[in-house]
């Protein structure tokens, strides 16, 4: 019998020979597609609402199981133990689905679930995508001018202290000395002069040496954009609603993120009276109390008028509310409605009404119904499964697209 | 750096080769190839295959194992050995000259499993490379083919891959022509010779349904799809054909993994006792052995089950008891019992064949079930349910852990819906797999597909027709 043959390791042919790149590619694109397919679920994930952009999530697919025909769930299996086993030790994790909750992707252990990682950016990506909105280049409805500090923009001879340029001053002295010493025809410091003679012909600094720096300060066109989230924080907020309402905001707050160069964040948090406050003040801090939707609005416009004229800021106000308002109030909230939508590009209310709440509790639909801004929009929000197709129907009413479509043929 | 060369491999082999043919090992050709983890990585997505037709799932294989390997999850084998003749095996480039020398010996017991156990003599090792690349290249051309393209040939993949592996399971057993299991079905329905004929009321007679296709229930999946569906194109059937091929090259490798690794892991442990290893190199080899066959605690390591195994029946003839003797006349020529184990068993005859109540008790086997959230033990190899335990154990390995599928008419109703039978055993189908599988077969088959099965103890059909999934109650 022959001996074996062995073939040794060969680095070149192990570099070269990446047998799998094409399949791999081809996966992450059916990665790709299966998570377009899935945004709605994913977009309601508690974990990537209020994550930064570099942060890696998981991504639970489901498109790319490999189907099979295979047991379910009272099949038993068979293992082996450390000696000690008794009847009623637990061994493992099964599947996490129970009945009755399908939110979760279900798994097999070690079988078919996947997960994947990719960044929130990426995911963003995905999502707008999703979106097809064919606006995202037109970034400048609103170009204002920002002052961008410190453009060096060459040498003058006039100037502050400060941006002298030593160097070049010395230089344009030394070259002042040699001009007029090839002019005189004199050599340099003839041998046996005095150190008086020396003295005498000391060549200081004069005024048309000095160099300065000239900076000019860069005005740029900048397209700019406040989010402002308005949410009612009185105590019939729970925080399912809050968090209904905060995915809401993040998304929205996402999405004009990739439309704006700059973007601010406003957070008006609303009882019977409004307040600024801090994002995390916001979403944590629980407040008692009835409810004057008008407080809130009557807040917002007076931040732009203090800070974000509406001819400098596209302005998206978005109100989160469970619809509970005082009746007295109604009037004032639609009143202050009606201005909102006058100065901001878009202006939503967003019902929260967790399933199973809309038929008995107060709502403000009736009440905005009056109000016909065409850039006005109402949601209701039953669930997270409703996040995403509403806040898609919420940006097709946005006016930036109305105002540059009416603009485009002048 | 490695702490060998080539030639010490050689060396090496050469005694090893020596102490397998003392041995009795009979074994292909050999060929090794040494290789980086890289390499590793892109042979164990692609089954060990040198080439390989094109899918996204070796790609998310890859993904996995590499995922896996980065983050020290899990570890590369030592080695890896596909079913061919010449066998070709991978070994890693980073292992000690002590793990190669393990390694080799362990991949001479594969060899020779593979050359002689009857679920592998199918197989046709000579032509496995040449079919794989003649698989690869004509998967390739009609990618290439700027009819078809890629999304096309995928799609009939991935609703191939759905149901590959459902097939007949012994391909030992010669399949009948439909002309063959016409004439037995006619000659089953003929009445029994009976010497009392006078006295017997004449049975009445029951015509057999021979225009039925299938004659009998059938259970090759992907064959009978691309025979009877007469839309499909060229190419198309010619994927099936692929696909099913590859199936079957690969099904008896699931149906013998336990004796497998158990035979190899025997033998490279003699292989090396019988070597005489300086004492660093035999130290090592304890170490690695038994990192080898550990059990897993609740799991199960074929590593180590095999290795019981063969152990058991090594001694169940070497050194009975005297009640061992009593029952079943052994005793002496417990080589012979090995090999002949070795060449007529597959995982499910194995395992039902030699493992005792003794041996259970020993290895501590038990069976789960899923209690909400956990696996919980409900029976221990305890007198009392250690049988149940076993045949738990047998259902699990090998082709026991594939629901049986078989088509039982493919023109239900006259209008050519295809309808299949679940075999259950007690275990349901788990029910979302089932409809995206079902859909998987409705693209291929191209009318509706029905599959009656028991789900929580009622009969109910699934299927999947033009207007998507229906679960509804049988009758």
């Amino acid at each position: 019998m022959p001996g074996a043959v062995f073939r040794p390791f060969r680095r070149s042919e192990a570099e070269r020979s990446d047998r799998s790149a094409g399949d791999r590619l081809r996966h992450r694109e059916k990665v790709r597609e299966s998570i377009r397919e899935n945004i709605a679920d994913i977009v309601a994930e508690e974990s990537i609402i209020g994550k930064s952009g570099d942060k890696i999530i998981k991504v639970p697919i489901r498109g790319l199981r490999e189907y099979r025909f295979v047991y379910g769930d009272n099949a038993p299996g068979a293992g082996q133990g450390d000696g000690q086993t008794q009847p009623g030790d637990v061994v493992g994790k099964g599947r996490k689905e129970g009945p009755g909750q399908g939110d979760k992707a279900g798994d097999k252990p070690g079988q078919d679930f996947y997960e994947t990682d990719v960044t929130l950016d990426e995911l963003i990506d995905i999502m707008f995508e999703d979106l097809e909105l064919p606006d995202l280049e037109r970034r400048a409805l609103r170009k204002i001018p920002a002052e961008r500090m410190a453009k060096r923009k060459g040498y003058r001879q006039v100037g502050i202290r400060i941006r002298l340029d030593k160097r070049r001053t010395a230089r344009e002295r030394v070259r002042r000395i040699l001009a007029t010493r090839r002019l005189s025809g004199q050599s340099p410091r003839p041998p046996g002069t005095s150190a008086a003679e020396a003295d005498r012909q000391r060549k200081p600094f004069h005024t048309e040496d000095l160099t300065y720096r000239h900076v000019v300060t860069d005005v740029r066109n900048e397209s700019n954009a406040v989010v402002m989230c308005i949410m009612d924080t009185s105590g019939s907020m729970d925080t399912m609603k809050k968090y209904l309402a905060r995915s809401y905001f993040f998304l929205l707050y996402q999405f004009i993120a990739t439309k704006y160069r700059s973007v601010e964040l406003i957070f008006i948090a609303h009882h019977t009276e409004a307040r600024e406050v801090t994002e995390d003040e916001f979403f944590h801090k629980a407040e008692s109390g009835g409810t004057f939707i008008s407080s809130g609005y009557q807040r917002a416009l007076d931040i732009i008028e203090e800070r974000y004229h509406p001819s400098l800021w596209n302005i998206y106000v978005f109100h989160c509310s469970d619809g509970d308002n005082f009746d007295s109030d109604n009037p004032a909230a639609l009143r202050t409605a009606r201005q909102l939508a006058e100065v901001a590009n878009l202006f939503g209310y967003g019902e929260i009404k967790p399933l199973g709440s809309r038929y008995y509790e107060s709502s403000m639909l009736n009440l905005f119904r009056r109000l016909d801004a065409d850039n006005f929009q109402t949601v209701v929000i039953e669930r997270k499964e409703d996040i995403w197709p509403s806040f898609r129907a919420f940006l097709s009413k946005d006016r930036a697209r109305v105002a540059d479509d009416a603009a485009a043929p002048a | 750096m490695p702490d060998y060369s080539i030639a010490d491999l050689e060396r090496w082999d050469e005694r090893i080769r020596e102490q397998a043919a003392a041995f009795g090992l009979d074994v292909y050709p050999q060929e090794f190839e040494i290789c980086d983890h890289n390499d590793m990585l892109g042979y164990m997505a692609y089954s060990g295959m040198p080439s390989h037709y094109p899918h996204w799932s070796y790609g998310k294989s890859f993904e996995k194992l590499k995922t896996m390997y980065d983050y020290g999850v899990s570890g590369l084998p030592y080695e890896m050995v596909i079913n061919s003749n010449p066998a070709l095996a991978y070994l890693m480039r980073d292992n000690s000259l002590c793990l190669q020398i393990l390694t080799i010996a362990h991949v001479y017991g594969h060899n020779d499993f593979f050359k002689n156990n009857f679920n592998f003599r199918q197989t046709r090792a000579e032509f496995t490379l040449g079919t794989f690349k003649a698989h690869a290249h004509r998967v390739r051309s009609y990618v290439e083919d700027p009819s078809i393209g890629y999304e096309r040939v995928e799609s009939i993949l991935d609703a191939a891959h759905a149901i590959s592996f459902e097939m007949r399971r012994n391909r030992a057993i010669r399949k009948l022509s439909q002309d063959e299991e016409r004439q037995r079905l006619y000659e089953a329905s003929q009445p029994r010779p009976d010497p009392f004929r006078k006295l017997h009321r004449a049975p009445e007679y029951q015509a057999p349904d021979l225009r039925r296709v299938p004659a009998v229930p059938e259970e090759d999946l992907l064959l009978f799809i691309r025979d009877h569906n007469p839309y499909l194109a060229e190419w198309e059937r010619d994927l099936l054909t692929i696909v099913h091929e590859e199936a079957c090259y690969f099904l008896p490798q699931i149906e013998t993994k336990i004796m497998n690794e158990g035979w190899a892991s025997y033998w490279h442990r003699e292989i090396l006792n019988a070597l005489e290893l300086p004492s660093e190199l035999h130290l090592e080899f304890l170490v690695r052995h038994n990192q080898v066959v550990r059990p897993h605690p609740g799991g199960l390591n074929p590593y180590h089950i095999g290795l019981k195994v063969w152990d058991e029946i090594r001694r169940l003839h070497d050194d009975p008891t005297s009640e061992e003797k009593r029952a079943a006349s052994l005793g002496g020529g417990g080589r012979d019992a090995l090999f002949e184990t070795r060449s007529v068993d597959r995982d499910a005859s194995f395992l039902r064949r030699y493992l005792s109540e003794k041996l259970m008790r020993e290895l501590d086997l038990f069976q789960y079930e899923q209690r909400n959230e956990d696996h919980v033990v409900t029976k221990v190899s305890d007198q009392e349910s250690w049988r149940e335990v076993k045949d738990t154990l047998i259902r699990s390995v090998g082709t026991g852990t594939i629901p049986v599928i078989k088509i039982t008419d493919a023109d239900f109703g006259g209008n050519r819906t295809l309808y299949m039978v679940h075999e259950h055993d007690g275990r349901d189908l788990l029910l979302e797999y089932a409809e995206r599988t079902l859909q998987h077969l409705h693209r291929l088959w191209g009318r509706e597909v029905a599959l009656e099965s028991l789900i929580d103890g009622k009969k109910t059909l699934l299927a999947f027709g033009d207007h998507g999934f229906a679960a509804k109650p049988a009758r």
